[in-house]
């Protein structure tokens, strides 16, 4: 019987079916971060639990960090969030799970740094106390969010319960124009199809716009399926996969590599496999998209115009382009990678931030930060006026502690625009890390 | 181990907008703790309180018909956004025992039946037609006398309550074998 790609990795990973009609689904790894992991693991061990295999449980210091310049390790950006940071160290340290805390060369933001140290691998189950964790489908995993209570359970016995999703193909036909990024394509597919247009299903993106994107971008992409409501998303591994694991830390090694690959080339979706839903687009109708409203599915073209938004301050039909802003934040899962830093400095070299805006950017793990300062990029933000921070989510969400002012317009490049997500009252418009370069720049939204 | 839940009467507070993401349910400021308690005051937090913590009077639970409220009637895609399971748990110890909506989001539901409450769907129009208190029966699968569709395995959890690791580790032969045979297929992944 013809296969998707996702069956394929659920029939393998299937323990066995039980008799309430949900699969066992063995977990290959567990990613935890202090935010929702460190109640994961210390209700586990209050329970007098262990994590079955702590070596294939990972965990970061991501949400509640300080990512500040020079922060020590126990520095959090909301005050009393230092316990989040401690607690989650000394769980790990009585569970023996691999933390990658705070002063480590390899920190970073969890959906970042899990492709960067190749712990994503194409076949493999992952999940994490993390709505973002459908990232890591772009390496071709299976990888999702759950909730505390099931990272828990996926520790305790390597497994979760669960019914088989349903599963949408969404194929990108053409090539994105020149300038036009995977966060205008996610954002003009989640703007057509809505904030639930992906309802529990596993999304498989396909065709060649995709085929044609760089892993990083891969993982812009799959980053936002959560934001219309998708269980994951998912796509096919390729040449470029192997590549960009190939030599990196957790990939397998020598003839294990081989072996590897050879079961890695099998993981494409049969000519004949059926989805419940399937949706085409066209990249090259594609321009500049942002949100204009406080759902991701409130998208449009840069240069359209808004719907109505009491909170946003817009009323409809109002041109995008030229709205004042106050704040720019380059940073998060989503667009945190060195190829977007470099995006952004390609048009932040030699310019200025404008006067009255606030402009930060923090890399996504310190290994981009140190790349970005190899390659001078942390100069060209310094100079144009952004802060540069140490990795972290930083202002992709409000956590107590610094933020933008109530009232203030935010072009954001991270991928939540949720009332008050980035601060009471912030006003969040997502956008690709070169609209927010060029909006800071022009101190309104402006086109790069 | 969970209160099991059989039938339970209580009055419904409307929050009928869609896309309510647990960011609104429980801001991220107001998770203070790395424990799953104290988060019900943080509930609503942006809507409940206006400057401080001064109740918002224009707020459904701060109104004094909806002040005993057990049960939340909402909008599509209810609890969408981030996996933070501190938005259950806040409702829980707020004393939400159900969520009635046309949809909800995944891992949002997911936190729900693990913690023993009872996210209900029903479309828009049944939804407007319910009364102020509501009795849910859920073995007969009704809210007030209509009917609605539950997953077989979720519904059996929250009747019996039951412990999902406990549960599962029932399973430990199998995955000890799943294990044993994986570790020669894809030695790489151990």
């Amino acid at each position: 019987m013809a296969k998707t790609l996702f069956d394929k990795i659920w029939d393998a990973h299937r323990v066995t079916t039980l008799p309430s009609g949900e699969d066992l689904i063995a977990v290959d790894r567990v990613f935890l971060h202090e935010r929702t992991g460190s109640v994961a693991l210390e209700s586990l061990l209050a329970s007098g639990r262990m994590p079955i295999d702590p070596d294939r449980v990972f965990c970061t210091m991501d949400h509640i960090v300080s990512t500040e310049e020079g922060r020590g390790r126990n520095d959090a950006r909301t005050p009393g969030g230092d316990v989040f940071i401690t607690a989650t160290r000394s769980a790990a340290a009585k569970t023996g799970i691999q933390l990658i805390d705070v002063d480590s060369a390899d920190q970073g933001i969890v959906h970042v740094i899990s492709p960067e140290l190749g712990i994503a691998q194409p076949g493999l189950t992952l999940v994490c106390p993390d709505s973002h964790t459908c990232s890591q489908g772009a390496l071709g995993a299976a990888a999702w969010g759950i909730g505390s209570t099931d990272a828990e359970h996926a520790m305790a016995t390597g497994t979760l319960r669960l019914k088989q999703p349903p599963q949408t193909r969404i194929r990108v036909d053409g090539r994105l124009a020149d300038g036009i990024t995977a966060k205008d394509l996610i954002l003009h597919i989640i703007g057509t199809l809505g904030a639930d247009g992906a309802k529990r299903c596993a999304v498989e993106f396909c065709g060649d716009a995709i085929e044609a994107l760089d892993v990083e971008a891969r993982l812009t992409l799959c980053n936002m399926a959560v934001e219309m409501a998708a269980f994951t998303a998912i796509i096919a591994p390729d040449d470029v996969t192997f590549a960009y694991l190939k030599g990196r830390r957790y990939a397998p090694e020598d003839d294990q590599w081989d072996r590897a690959v050879s079961i890695w080339r099998t993981l494409m979706t049969d000519k004949d496999a059926s989805f419940d839903h399937e949706h085409v687009f066209d990249a090259r109708l594609i321009g500049h998209t942002l949100t204009w409203g406080t759902s991701p599915g409130q998208a449009g073209r840069l240069d359209g115009t808004t719907g109505h938004s009491d909170y946003m301050n817009v009323e409809s039909g109002t041109p995008l382009l030229g709205l004042p802003i106050g704040g720019a934040f380059i940073g998060s899962c989503t667009n945190a990678r060195i190829s977007d830093l470099r995006a952004a400095a390609d048009i932040l070299r030699g310019q200025r931030v404008a006067d009255g805006v606030t402009a930060i950017c923090v890399p996504g793990s310190m290994a981009v930060r140190r790349q970005a300062e190899m390659e001078g990029i942390d100069r060209i933000f310094r100079a144009a006026g952004f802060e540069w921070g140490e990795a972290g989510c930083a202002f992709c969400f409000y956590a107590g502690g610094r933020t933008f002012a109530p009232g203030t317009r935010v072009i954001s490049s991270t991928n939540r625009n949720f009332e008050g997500r980035q601060g009471p009252g912030v006003r969040t418009h997502l956008a690709s890390p070169a609209v927010v370069a060029a909006s800071a720049i022009a101190g309104r939204i402006a086109a790069p | 181990m969970n209160t099991p839940f059989i039938t339970h009467d209580g009055i419904a507070a409307p929050l009928r907008r869609d896309n309510i993401d647990t960011d609104q349910i429980i801001p991220s400021r107001e998770m203070k703790s790395v424990s799953k308690t104290g988060l019900a005051k943080g509930l609503f937090a942006g809507q409940r309180y206006l400057d401080g913590r001064t109740p918002n009077p224009d707020f459904v639970l701060n109104q004094p018909d909806f002040a005993e409220a057990t049960i939340l009637l909402g909008g599509s895609n209810f609890g969408c956004g981030s996996s933070r399971e501190h938005a259950v748990w806040a409702l829980k110890e707020y004393g939400i025992r159900a969520v009635i909506a046309p949809s909800f989001g995944e891992i949002f539901w997911g936190n729900m039946i693990g913690n023993g409450l009872l996210p209900i769907m029903l479309e828009e129009p049944v939804i407007d037609q319910l009364p102020h208190r509501i009795h849910i029966d859920l073995p007969a699968q009704t809210v007030s006398g209509h009917p609605f569709a539950i997953d077989a395995a979720a519904k059996r959890r929250l009747v019996e309550g039951l412990d999902a690791i406990a549960q599962t580790l029932q399973h430990q032969p199998a995955i000890e074998a799943f294990l044993t045979r994986d570790r020669k297929d894809r030695p790489w992944v151990y």
